[in-house]
């Protein structure tokens, strides 16, 4: 899932500071899988908008609605439902949300709630780590099914490198040295010798280095 | 002019038992402060973040939830659940420049004890000497 969190409070108050209607909109997609941006949360921020604008001495409306997901036209199109209602939405979709109501609602101001941090999993109830990087070619077939790209800090394609100790990463003790990780994996499967074929350069081109991504199916679109 | 604080209690009724003690009239011969607002609820591992919230909204100058003991809740983990959101709702308050002491958590034993009073005079206390919410219009 794609994870997220709060933007400090600090932020969202300076976004809306000049509205006097808002419309908090929730996704009940990944962010509220990971509690960053589903209803429940929503209702939170809509309350801390409420008090931090009062404590300025002013007083806004705030409407709570919440979409299937933000990253569908078909859903977008529900924001319909409170047109003239609001002077600006504060999404609390990810990054792609954000996006697509400005890309679809030419009129609307809408302002990001959250920081979109990363795609990753639950590590245990209300822990959330990173697992992918979208890199657009995947490695993980070479790697035992653990990623270099977005595990390791520096993202090597031959690892381990020199700072690795202990099964621990020199950037961050907390974090595990994914190269030892693929290295006591592959040899879990008596494959460890696959280490020692060098990757070559990589092309990052696929990464969003070459540009915005785009992915067709041709046989799925219409026209 | 004097400044009389309103403050809201979330308090499992294990933990507020005191409060059904002598027709509802023990706390106030004990000297439980009429500041207080007390809402019952059968678990403050029940009480959201946007419980807390509302209360401010509602008017609170200060909020605190009393559950029991983080080693002796009935539900297990439901005070420790609450005092969480409590500390949630603290950070929350810190980046609104806010007191976070206008927020508390307290984790007291069950039945009738001195300490359910004790810990409403210290909020009372408390509250006074902040002042009104930063909340009021």
């Amino acid at each position: 899932m794609i994870v997220a969190e709060r933007k400090p409070m600090a932020e969202i108050i300076e976004m809306v500071k000049d509205c006097s209607r808002v419309l908090v909109l929730a996704c009940r997609g990944c962010v509220t899988v990971c509690s960053a941006g589903g209803e429940r949360e929503a209702a939170a921020l809509a309350s801390l908008i409420r008090l931090g604008m009062k404590k300025q001495g002013k007083t806004i409306q705030i409407i709570e609605g919440s979409l299937v997901r933000q990253c569908d036209k078909e859903y977008i199109d529900a924001i319909d439902a409170w047109n003239g209602q609001y002077d600006a939405i504060v999404s609390t979709a990810c990054g792609v949300g954000v996006n697509f109501i400005a890309n679809l609602r030419k009129d609307t101001m809408v302002y990001p709630a959250l920081n979109t941090s990363f795609f990753g999993g639950s590590a245990e109830q209300g822990v959330w780590t990173e697992q992918c990087a979208g890199c657009g070619n995947c490695v993980l077939h070479l790697t035992g099914g653990l990623c270099p790209v977005a595990r390791c800090a520096k993202s090597l394609m031959n690892g381990p490198c020199g700072g690795s100790v202990g099964g621990r990463c020199e950037i961050n003790k907390n974090t595990e040295c994914i190269w030892q990780s693929i290295h006591d994996r592959l040899g879990s499967f008596d494959r460890q010798s696959q280490m020692e074929t060098i990757a070559p350069i990589r092309d990052w081109s696929t990464a969003g280095h070459g540009g915005p991504r785009k992915t067709v199916r041709t046989d799925l679109t219409i026209s | 002019m004097s400044f009389e604080p309103k403050i809201t209690l979330f308090s499992c009724h294990y933990a507020s038992q005191q409060s059904c003690a002598e027709k509802g009239k023990e706390l106030q011969q004990l000297g439980f402060p009429a500041t207080i607002t007390l809402v019952r609820v059968p678990c403050t591992g029940k009480v959201q973040v946007t419980t807390l919230l509302q209360a401010f909204e509602d008017g609170a100058d200060g909020v605190y939830v009393v559950g029991c003991p983080v080693d002796g809740c009935h539900n297990i983990k439901g005070s420790v659940r609450a005092a969480k959101r409590v500390a949630a709702v603290k950070k929350a308050l810190e980046e609104l420049d806010v007191e976070s002491g206008r927020i508390e958590m307290f984790h007291l034993p069950r039945g009738l004890h001195p300490e359910f009073v004790a810990a409403g005079v210290a909020m009372d206390k408390k509250i006074r000497a902040l002042g009104p919410s930063p909340f009021q219009s």
